[in-house]
């Protein structure tokens, strides 16, 4: 069976961590930056876990800020 | 399998709507506002109408939406965007013309504009953003705004012997024989982010045909005038929210 790998990338200027893309992933790939913050101060979001990502777009649909692109490839 | 063969152009499955510009939306994190946006922008796009639609910006959060959706726009008064959107559409029939209202623009100061639109059956699409409060000013109650529900001007919660009942005017448009589709929705999931996709396609698909009046109400959170974090504030509207206004769609014809 054709197994799926994804993976998203964070405009992380856009962002302004409010964690909704993280509640909605279904895999915990997702996590908001514990430290760091970006030029408007907010903790933005990353693949803390990016390997159990599966591309599903979830965190995509709900980001209020289009922050978020998603990639995926099917593994043979 | 590395990162860098993934993220490529090829495999891209989602990306920002080219609709929505790439400047800073000044909603607060996780407003359902900038949610439905991006919708607005897809389905402007996908149903190839950029040139010809028009959207009728309202007095509320939403005001400056005409700064973050790339077609053209008219900024209303107060709850008067049903009457521009009217002449928008009469006098231009080629027009693809769209409300953008919160409840307080749509069911407290526009009232009669949304029902007289809406009972004339103007070919035009009316987006209803019920967040039960009154965002922009502060979190001040709305007619939308639950029983029991605290808000800066209700500060122990609203009373039926002083406030009165939660409007819901979208049932009140849906026995109006001028709306053809009548709906309510919300984003707070992957799932009804794509539903109310989906129904803001049909709105805008019947403005197209004109068919009459089109309502997408999408029940939504204000997180910051309920005073809660953008996590909890789904999980209450879900919760109070969907009891006073169900999700699913109320007229289809
Ligand atoms: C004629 C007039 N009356 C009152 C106001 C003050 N005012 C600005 S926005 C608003 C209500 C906004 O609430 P809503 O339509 O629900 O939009 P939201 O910000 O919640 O998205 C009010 C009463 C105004 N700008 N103009
Ligand atoms: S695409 Fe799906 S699995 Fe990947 S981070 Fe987003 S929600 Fe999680
Ligand atoms: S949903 Fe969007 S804005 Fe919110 S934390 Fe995630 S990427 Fe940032
Ligand atoms: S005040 Fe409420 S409606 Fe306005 S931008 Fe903030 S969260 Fe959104
Ligand atoms: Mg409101």
């Amino acid at each position: 069976m054709a197994k799926i790998k994804g993976a998203v990338t964070v405009n992380k200027e856009r962002c302004k961590g409010c964690n909704l893309c993280v509640v909605a992933c279904p895999t915990d790939t997702l996590s908001l930056q514990p430290l760091e913050v970006n030029d408007r101060g907010y903790h933005f979001a990353y693949m803390s876990n990016p390997d159990a990502c599966i591309g599903c777009c979830s965190c995509a649909l709900v980001c209020p800020d289009a922050c978020i692109e998603v990639y995926r490839v099917k593994l043979d | 399998m590395e990162l860098q063969d993934i993220i490529r152009p090829e495999n891209k499955v989602y990306a920002a709507p080219e609709l929505l510009d790439q400047v800073h939306m000044h909603y607060c994190p996780g407003c359902s506002h900038g949610v439905i946006h991006k919708l607005v922008a897809e389905v402007i796009a996908e149903l190839g109408i950029t040139e010809r639609a028009v959207g009728v910006s309202p007095v509320g959060c939403a005001v400056f939406a005409y700064n973050y959706i790339d077609c053209d726009w008219i900024e209303a008064a107060h709850g008067r965007a049903p009457a521009v959107a009217t002449a928008a559409s009469r006098l231009w029939p080629e027009n693809v013309v769209f409300t953008y209202q919160g409840d307080g623009d749509m069911s407290a100061i526009g009232t009669a504009e949304t029902i007289h639109a809406a009972n004339r059956g103007e070919n035009i699409v009316m987006i209803f953003v019920n967040n039960a409060i009154y965002g922009m000013t502060g979190g001040q109650m709305a007619p939308t705004t639950l029983l029991g529900q605290k808000t800066a001007t209700s500060p122990y919660g609203r009373r039926v012997d002083l406030n009165g009942y939660p409007l819901e005017i979208t049932n009140l448009l849906k026995e109006l024989d001028g709306t053809c589709y009548v709906t309510r929705q919300s984003v707070h999931t992957p799932a009804n982010v794509r539903k109310t996709k989906a129904a803001l396609k049909k709105a805008f698909q019947n403005a197209m045909e004109k068919k009459g009046t089109s309502v997408v109400e999408v029940v939504s959170t204000c997180n910051s005038g309920w005073k809660m974090s953008p996590e909890k504030a789904n999980e209450w509207m879900a919760q109070h929210m969907f009891e006073k206004y169900p999700l699913g769609d109320l007229k289809l014809s």
